[in-house]
């Protein structure tokens, strides 16, 4: 009854709804029917809750943007002094989790601090929803810049060419053609900015923001309602399939795929204007990286000793390891499904492509309790069976394990390989695939032959956008660890949430000295080859 | 393909060590943060030969893992840094009781669940600081009293998405009743100085920087800027004074933390004898002086700096109430306003 590839598609996607129980828990809260304390919080908090998340997804959204873009155009149209060590310092600031930065720049800040010190001006208050939208923006812009490089990176000269000799200004062709071009994977940066944004919980809760990540919290643990806080998880996740919808019809509408690799080559700018954009294009790195790092190097040089304690390597490592195995699977399945889908785009390939992606979009911790939930379930059932049939009970094989650890920052991080990769392939004119078909070339020689050499760079900077993040990001996933395993980021959060931020600092610096190396290689990546020849360029 | 089943024998390692040694251990899911609990299980390893396992994480979340678990949740002992969660864990049916002559003569009846499902290990005072060239201490009486007119753009204090407050207005809600509390919180919230940000430590700073008179905040925090090696915070520290509220009547608001052993819990005597191990001289000692605490016992001498602020009555309402009056409390925070 069922062909082969309408087979494969039903196992595709039972695939991408075992990677959306997690968050399908949580959002089937609905079927129950509204909590009762749904009407207590229409009527006092929840306005306040959506207009602070609206408000922090339009200022991220705009800030992230414009410094996103304008950077991402001027490393790969303009020759201008330091653009090689711009281009991948641009990206630093992914290196360093929201809730760090805000601590660290309030700490900053301070009426003691240095700065404070040394300025006759009262500084600003840092801890307001305009500071948390400017604390966002700072470690989020490298998403959109990210993408959209890789985009310009990967345009054709052609299409600039043929503008220039149609007499278009330089504005007239970053705005009507290169722009146009890069939708797909400006949007893909963006829509991974808003989704960060809407479930930041520890920048919002220090700045006493009230969002409704903080409200799923609060209505969770402090009503003891998690129903309700379910609930409002949901509101989250339906913002996310109305942004991504949005986003996919209006791509649609225009598709077009440009096959040639040459790329156009960097114009050389003046002297004066060389250096005003490189100074321009150092603020974002100097106010998301330089100056935190420095901040946090200096509250750790008394505990320098601490390097030598036994076992900090250890949390080093296992940091490390947990990145790695998340990077591999979530780069795997992504690549997985979208190329799937490419090859026959039908219903249930198209909606295993969505579900999969949802784990981004809800805090942290919700999204760990979902895990712990499905996992356990699934213990529970495996033990049962077994002892069932007189074998000996395993105990917690998913939930008790490292495995728990991975699978939830695959859940949580798979609609980045999901996003870029859907945006690298669009950019594949289906002509390619056409070709490869008419040659005899079968779908998985065609992967490995045709698709996989293009897709290198979404594939690099996917997996190496999801390695940075699980290195940073850890925290949420960690209630889910086995005993005595203990990492960077674990033992940073512990100390910075309970305010001990100069304990923190030395294993945060190390998280971000950890993310530097990834982000150099990333950079890589992205080079052209055919524009950048190391003799051409100096 | 090599790195690839390199990788997984790596990852296979650990997940077998995690898993491993079958001798006398404990597990215990501590809300406690690591570097305030590890030292005094390692000692306790030390004394009794039983492996401790230490998993860290937010309090809400652990008895989350522990329901999700159910009956092959490993975990053994539960300890929390407040009465309400470990209250919520007892009534989500994640806490056995324990019977032990030991907890029941140590911890003040207060201080412990009246069937035993769990026990306080330390106790932490939410109190009143004041800067003393604008404030002086004649002026500070109660908790209630900081709803008064007089203090007007005067108060700093933080969100009301913390448990602490939480608590301390759950407690108002069962001396005073709901209708007064809400007036209460009504009048706090229009005292306030700026809207609250930031946790305690930020309160602090905010009162010695002249941006409120007075402050909301748990001492240990006071303590551990006074008591670190921070010289920025030490000074700010030195800048206010504490005052303990409601001494002419119930005594101050305090809170536990504290810990309870799991319903399923494998290993249930070695629980117990953790739990005992935590509430000895030596330990109770170490267990409040590290995070600046008080002693649950009444015969452990508490440490200099604590002594400087002098002795205190303390509230006896019993703790169960805070867990009990929370969601109540935090729907009247909402109604009042309180950010």
């Amino acid at each position: 009854m069922f062909s082969l590839p309408a087979l494969r598609s039903l196992v595709l996607l039972l695939l991408a709804l075992a990677l959306a129980t997690p968050v399908l828990v949580v959002a089937g809260s609905w079927l129950a029917g509204a909590s009762p304390n749904w009407g207590h919080l229409s009527s006092t908090v929840l306005p306040s809750y959506l207009r602070h998340s609206l408000f922090l997804a339009l200022f991220t959204g705009t800030g992230t943007l414009l410094i996103g873009v304008a950077a991402a155009w001027a490393v790969s149209r303009f020759r201008f002094p330091g653009r090689r060590v711009l281009e991948w310092a641009l990206l630093l600031p992914l290196a360093c989790p929201a809730y760090l930065i805000a601590y660290t720049w309030t700490g900053m800040l301070a009426s003691e601090g240095a700065l404070q010190q040394a300025l006759p001006l009262p500084l600003p208050d840092i801890r307001s929803p305009a500071g948390a939208g400017l604390m966002l923006t700072l470690v989020l812009y490298p998403y959109v810049y990210l993408m959209t490089r890789a985009a310009f990176v990967s345009q054709s000269a052609v299409a600039l060419e043929v503008a220039r000799t149609l007499g278009a200004g330089p504005w007239r062709r970053f705005f009507r053609v290169a722009l146009p071009l890069a939708r797909p994977a400006i949007i893909a940066g963006l829509a991974l900015v808003l989704m960060e944004t809407l479930a930041d919980y520890g920048t919002v809760a220090y700045f006493g923001v009230p969002t409704l990540s903080t409200g799923i919290y609060r209505t969770w643990f402090g009503l003891g309602d998690a129903m309700a806080a379910a609930q409002l998880a949901g509101v989250l996740l339906l913002a996310m399939v109305v942004l991504l919808t949005l986003e996919r019809r209006a791509r649609k509408e225009r598709r077009i795929s440009v096959a040639s690799a040459r790329a156009a080559a960097p114009l050389p700018l003046g002297q004066g204007p060389g250096l005003l954009l490189a100074a321009a294009l150092w603020l974002p790195v100097l106010l998301g990286f330089i100056l935190p790092a420095l901040q946090l190097l200096v509250w750790s040089l008394p505990r320098w000793r601490d390097l030598a304690e036994p076992g900090f390597l250890g949390l080093l490592g296992t940091s490390l390891l947990i990145a790695l195995c998340t990077a591999l699977a979530a780069t795997g399945l992504g690549l997985l499904l979208i190329w799937a889908r490419r090859l026959r785009g039908d219903r249930p390939r198209r909606l295993a492509a969505g579900l999969a992606g949802f784990g981004y979009a809800v805090p942290g911790t919700v999204l760990a309790v979902g895990v712990v939930l499905v996992l356990a379930s699934l213990d529970r059932g495996l033990n049962n069976l077994l002892a069932s049939v007189g074998l000996p009970e395993p105990g917690l094989l998913f939930s008790g394990t490292l495995f728990a650890v991975v699978f939830a920052c695959t859940v949580r991080f798979l609609t980045i390989p999901i996003q870029g990769l859907d945006a690298g392939l669009q950019n594949l004119s289906p002509n390619l695939d056409n070709a490869a078909r008419s040659l005899g070339t079968a779908s998985l020689p065609m992967l490995r032959r045709v698709h996989l050499p293009l897709l290198r760079v979404p594939l690099a900077t996917s997996a190496l956008l999801v390695f940075v993040d699980t290195l940073k990001e850890l925290p949420a996933a960690l209630v889910l660890r086995p005993f005595n395993t203990n990492t960077l980021a674990v033992r940073a959060f512990e100390l910075a949430s309970d305010e001990r931020l100069a304990d923190a600092a030395l294993p945060a610096l190390t998280i971000l000295l950890a993310g530097v190396a990834p982000v150099i290689l990333l950079t890589r990546s992205i080079r052209n080859p055919h524009q950048e020849s190391p003799h051409a360029d100096h | 393909m090599r790195r690839l089943s390199v990788l997984f024998s790596l990852m296979a390692a650990l997940v077998v060590t995690g898993c491993s040694s079958q001798s006398e251990e404990v597990n215990v899911y501590s809300a406690r943060k690591e570097a305030l609990i590890k030292p005094l299980l390692d000692r306790f390893t030390s004394e009794t030969g039983i492996t401790v396992n230490l998993i860290t994480g937010s309090a809400d979340a652990l008895v989350e893992r522990m329901k999700a678990e159910g009956e092959h949740s490993p975990a053994d002992v539960l300890i929390t840094t407040d009465a309400g969660r470990l209250y919520r864990a007892q009534q989500e049916g994640q806490l056995a009781t324990t019977e032990s002559d030991t907890l029941a003569e140590q911890v003040p009846e207060a201080l412990r669940d009246p069937e035993g499902h769990w026990y306080g290990l330390s106790v932490r005072a939410r109190v009143v600081v004041y800067a003393p060239d604008r404030v002086a201490p004649s002026e500070l009486s109660t908790y209630e009293a900081l709803a008064d007119e007089k203090w007007d753009d005067r108060i700093c204090i933080r969100s009301s998405d913390n448990i602490y407050n939480q608590s301390l207005t759950a407690s108002l809600i069962a001396h005073n009743g709901e209708a007064d509390t809400e007036q209460w919180a009504e009048g706090l919230v229009s005292n306030m100085a700026r809207d609250p940000v930031g946790g305690d430590r930020d309160q602090i700073k905010a009162l010695a920087a002249g941006e409120c008179d007075i402050a909301v905040v748990n001492t240990y925090y006071l303590g551990m800027m006074q008591g670190g090696d921070d010289a920025d915070a030490r000074e700010i520290a030195e800048q206010v004074a504490v005052f303990w509220p409601n001494q002419d009547g119930r005594g101050a608001h305090i809170n536990i933390s504290g810990a309870g052993v799991a319903t399923n819990a494998p290993n249930p005597d070695n629980a117990r004898q953790l739990i005992e191990f935590l509430v000895n001289d030596e330990s109770q000692q170490w267990y409040a002086e590290t995070n600046y605490e008080y002693p649950v016992r009444a015969d452990v001498p508490v440490s200099d700096l604590l002594q400087e602020w002098g002795e205190f009555k303390q509230d006896d309402l019993p703790l169960i109430k805070l867990g009990e009056l929370n969601a109540d409390a935090v729907k009247l925070m909402d109604r009042a306003g309180w950010k």
